[in-house]
């Protein structure tokens, strides 16, 4: 299982990148077209977030896959990774409508709904990391 | 990147064929206004059939470029959203009340034709 890539984000033209990639890997991976929209979507939001907020930062994809009751399941694995300002008030940008950006303030919480698994990682001054996961069903 | 805008009569017809980045989105929202400007345009039909993926950014975009439109004495129709990209919005909370939508072009120029009366 090693099919991994791993998009830089130093520009906009990196979000595009990051999320034809984002594409490919979950239409590889045989995620319906619906999946494969918010699978795109939810890179598309991480990815932003890191040209916005930081400087450089950088998207890692790879097909993953579990043992689950019904068997082996497959899946998709997204870290967006940054060594930017960091987020102060987690609890803050997880609710529905916050922005400091001017944004929709839609981001976060919504790449939590669009994907199965969300973690996200924080030290102020150092970074942050957003592991987040899609299962095939 | 640009998208071209047609002219057909008093309305304008775009149909957005690119992977929408964002200097692309926000080029087209300046576009639209300056073309709606010079051709005295009443109506506008965006066509998104083309387009496979909608972020909160893109949705931004969309949803000013009509409120600035309809500021303008234009009136907005989107058309032809996929199934995909109308669930992904609605998942991600976004949404686009104030904006008229027709299943297709044409069902699109309908409405224009029937809200503008002609």
């Amino acid at each position: 299982m090693s099919n991994h890539s791993c998009i830089e984000i130093a520009n906009e033209w990196g979000i595009v990148s990051a999320r034809q990639a984002g594409r490919e890997l979950s239409k590889e991976i045989g995620f319906g077209s619906v999946d494969q929209a918010r699978i795109t979507t939810a890179i598309s939001e991480l990815a932003r977030n890191i040209y916005l907020y930081t400087e450089i930062g950088k998207i890692d994809l790879e097909e993953i896959s579990d043992n689950h009751k019904n068997g082996k399941v497959r899946g998709i694995k997204v870290v967006a990774s940054d060594k930017g300002p960091g987020i102060e008030n987690l609890r803050d940008v997880m609710v529905d409508g916050f922005t400091t950006s001017g944004g929709l303030g839609a981001g976060l919480p919504g790449v939590k709904r669009l994907m199965d698994e969300f973690d996200i990682e924080s030290i102020p001054g150092e970074g942050t990391t957003i592991t987040t996961i899609k299962w095939l069903r | 990147m640009r998208i071209p805008i047609l002219k057909l009569g008093r309305y304008l017809l775009i149909s957005v064929q690119v992977e929408l980045d964002d200097q692309t989105a926000l080029q087209f929202q300046e576009d639209l206004l300056n073309k709606i400007h010079q051709e005295g345009s009443l109506g506008v039909v965006i066509d998104l059939t083309s387009v496979d993926m909608i972020d909160s950014f893109i949705a931004k975009v969309i949803g000013d470029v009509v409120e600035m439109s309809s500021l303008m004495g234009a009136k907005v129709v989107l058309t032809g959203i996929q199934p995909a990209v109308a669930i992904t919005l609605i998942d991600m909370g976004v949404s686009l009340q104030e904006v008229q939508t027709a299943l297709d072009l044409e069902q699109g120029l309908e409405r224009l034709q029937q809200e503008l009366g002609g």
